[in-house]
């Protein structure tokens, strides 16, 4: 056993918080003037961040579950907005069962020059992987994509899409799902954008008879029900190691509130009520540590014990971030609630990342079923 | 025991009913269905409707203007005007400052100021909080120096609630420094357009401003405004506290709210059933209706305590702080429920006479905004951890 980083990543994770608190600019992302910064993503390319989250064989120098886990610990710490999941997401989808001419986007998407988005939630499908309604057909030697995908993080930025759409099957068939690599223009394409609660920018994307040529498919027809699953498990854990910066960031400005803020004469964290409080806070972002750690050391497991960890983590996590967000805003009082004070931003980002891939009631159903099976 | 209503209250929830009926606009129950925000002239203009049937000011005294409502009267209001998804009653005037020139007014001053609060001449707001006084109330430091016949106002406000639609505040302000901090308090009535006052919006955490910063520099008030006695200014502070906890418990809103919930859940579909269907998701909901089931019992005997007579002690802490609680865990739980679409935060969409379409379902739109607008509901109007250290000494130091 060792719980130790690497040389190498603790020297990311120092290299990673001095760049993201110098290029992060909480005002700006609040009053939603840019997505995110274009600047904080060349110098995020430049450290070599965007290639932290792929392996060597992929183009990258990374790609296990501990560098996940570095990297978006500290844009969670930063409360920064840029699209890096969907790296993961779409990024890793490319990287698996991309062609030779797929695969080749993929340089340039390490260094920073190209954006992507992975259209895949419906208006239906809530957080359900295998429920897709949009539909490719074949038309010659290409595809006819129909369909509205929901809330695509990134959607409206994007260079390139990836979205699946059924092939064969029925609505929750496991089978019958593809992937196609699309870029943003092409025709028969809707995109309707606007801000997240979070901080960035989501979109509607509406197909309609939108033709795609027969080299837009990635991976095999009908076959993406495992590697979207495999790509959301890592994309879940990076998602939980953010809520876990974001906790611990939480936490800090709510310890440093307690030392300063004075009422009845004396700094309020003097009050017994409230330490309690703030070392039952503590002991639930360890746990979540540890449910994280548990996560990016089983990326790797069979399907059905990685499974397993993915929804323990996401649930504990979830539960976990309510209640972060609902004590450092009450321990705060007024200020907590006001969008002027860092907390705020961090407050609405930690309550966001239980709307994407997973609620905690949706995991807690979800690991019971999959421990009974 | 008896758990029924008489059958004159009945016949009054019938009575109010009709009149909801008739006279509440379409327009605005559904904007305060769908949480969208309210303009000024919203506000008014039910204001005045309800005047116009005397039910404005319904609990107070007839003498005032009011129809003399007891609490039970009053609770059946509440309870049949948020079911209706009627606007609250803008609280400052009528529940806040009515009663306490009713109790603590000279005669010339509830002449003058009670029929302006019911005809809407006035629109007032509260000028407690300040930003090195919250939960410490007593350490207030905005001055007020007597010179001739009028103070001299200097300090700042904070957390002041629709002080940009208000033109008068009523504010607690230091007029003594030595003694204990409490008897060096005092009760005035400013006019917000006097010379030397400024209003700073606040944005909170849900993108709306409807809190401020108001802001003294060497604002002179007619020392006529000043209500009860010079340095007394605590003792209406304490009763107006009791006073603005009443209905605090706000078991109408949190009904409200989780039939929201359920329709939400019912709309909403996971694994191609409603989620109400889901097991889990069903028991969250079961427990929050449960426990306010419970609640809404734990007020009416509070309330009708109150009708007999006897005043709201520390029942109404109580009311206080599992009243919030419950109402907190509702806009949790319908966040929940709307799922990926409780992200698109289209503030625009929220305010008054947007016609932005929203992004997902109708029902997403204000339930982000919602669950953290009402993270207020345990900080203001003394915190939870105030109210239950006010519980604390009533059964520890007694």
């Amino acid at each position: 056993m060792n719980f130790e980083l690497t040389d190498e990543r603790q020297m990311l994770a120092d290299g990673l918080r001095r760049l993201l608190a110098d290029k992060t600019d909480l005002k700006a992302v609040v009053e939603g003037k840019h997505p995110w910064s274009a600047e904080s993503w060349a110098a995020l390319a430049e450290m070599g961040v965007i290639g932290a989250l792929f392996s060597e064989e992929q183009g990258g120098f990374g790609g296990a579950g501990f560098d996940l886990m570095v990297v978006f610990e500290e844009m969670g710490r930063a409360g920064a907005p840029e699209p890096l999941l969907e790296i993961v997401l779409a990024g890793g989808l490319i990287a698996e069962l991309g062609s030779e001419a797929q695969t080749a986007h993929l340089e340039e998407v390490i260094g920073g020059g190209t954006q992507l988005a992975f259209a895949h939630g419906e208006p239906g499908s809530r957080y359900d992987l295998e429920r897709v309604a949009a539909k490719a057909r074949q038309d010659g030697d290409g595809w006819v994509l129909t369909g509205r995908k929901s809330v695509v993080a990134n959607g409206g930025e994007a260079d390139y899409l990836v979205v699946s759409a059924r092939t064969s099957g029925e609505v929750d068939d496991r089978e019958g799902i593809s992937l196609f690599l699309v870029p943003n223009d092409v025709p028969g394409l809707d995109i309707r954008a606007y801000p997240l609660a979070g901080g960035g920018r989501g979109a509607e994307l509406t197909f309609e008879d939108t033709p795609l040529p027969g080299e837009a498919l990635l991976g095999a027809v009908g076959g993406a029900f495992a590697p979207i699953e495999t790509a959301v498990a890592r994309a879940t854990c990076a998602l939980t190691a953010e809520a876990l910066g974001l906790m611990e960031r939480s936490k800090d400005l709510t310890i440093d509130y307690l030392s300063q803020r004075k009422q009845f004469g004396q700094p309020i964290g003097k009050f017994q009520a409230l330490q309690h409080r703030m070392s039952e806070l503590l002991i639930e972002v360890e746990q979540a540590r540890s449910a994280v750690i548990n996560l990016a050391g089983h990326l790797d497991a069979p399907r059905d014990e990685r499974e397993i960890h993915v929804s323990a983590t996401k649930q504990l996590v979830g539960q976990t971030a309510k209640l972060v967000v609902e004590e450092s805003i009450q321990m705060h009082g007024g200020i907590g609630m006001t969008m002027e004070y860092d907390l705020g931003h961090f407050a609405r980002r930690l309550t966001m990342t239980e709307h994407r891939l997973g609620d905690t009631l949706y995991h807690l159903g979800r690991f019971a079923r999959l421990r009974a099976a | 025991m008896d758990l029924s209503y008489t059958d004159r209250q009945q016949a009054f929830r019938d009575e109010l009913r009709a009149f909801l009926d008739e006279k509440l606009p379409k327009h605005l129950s559904d904007k305060v269905k769908l949480g969208q925000r309210l303009s000024k002239e919203d506000h008014e203009a039910w204001h005045a409707t309800l005047q116009e049937r005397n039910w404005l000011a319904g609990h107070w005294p007839e003498e005032h203007g009011g129809a003399g409502w007891n609490a039970v009267e009053r609770h059946i209001f509440e309870e049949e005007t948020t079911r209706a998804h009627a606007p609250r009653i803008v609280p400052f005037g009528i529940a806040m400052l009515g009663p306490v020139l009713m109790k603590f007014g000279s005669d010339a001053q509830k002449a003058h100021w009670l029929p302006r609060i019911l005809d809407g001449t006035d629109w007032w707001c509260q000028g407690y909080s300040e930003p090195g006084a919250g939960s410490d109330l007593a350490s207030l430091k905005t001055t007020a120096e007597r010179d001739g016949d009028h103070y001299v106002v200097n300090g700042q406000k904070t957390w002041t609630t629709l002080a940009q639609f208000a033109d008068h505040i009523f504010c607690l302000v230091r007029t003594r420094k030595e003694g204990k901090p409490q008897e060096g308090i005092s009760f005035l009535l400013i006019d917000m357009d006097d010379p030397g006052i400024e209003v700073r919006p606040i944005v909170l955490i849900d993108g709306e401003a409807e809190v401020n910063e108001v802001f003294f520099n060497d604002v002179r008030v007619p020392a006529k405004n000043l209500v009860g006695e010079e340095h007394k200014g605590w003792t209406i502070a304490k009763y107006l506290l009791t006073h603005e906890r009443t209905n605090i418990a706000g078991v109408g809103f949190a009904s409200q709210a989780l039939a929201n919930l359920k329709r939400i859940a019912g709309a909403e579909m996971q694994h191609g059933r409603p989620l109400i269907e889901d097991p889990l998701f069903a028991a969250e909901v079961a427990k929050l209706e449960i426990a306010l089931m419970a609640m809404a019992t734990t007020n009416l005997r509070v309330v009708s305590a109150a009708a007999d007579g006897s005043a709201p002690g520390v029942e109404s802490s109580m009311l206080k702080v599992k009243g919030t609680v419950i109402r907190q865990e509702i806009n949790n739980l319908t966040r929940l429920a709307c799922g990926p679409y409780a992200v698109p935060f289209v503030s625009e969409a929220l305010e008054p006479g947007s016609n932005i379409e929203p992004v997902g379902p109708a029902y997403a739109m204000p339930a982000t905004a919602e669950y953290f607008n009402n993270r207020k509901l345990s900080i203001y109007g003394g915190s939870n951890e105030v109210q239950k250290s006010i519980i604390a000494k009533t059964m520890l130091e007694a």
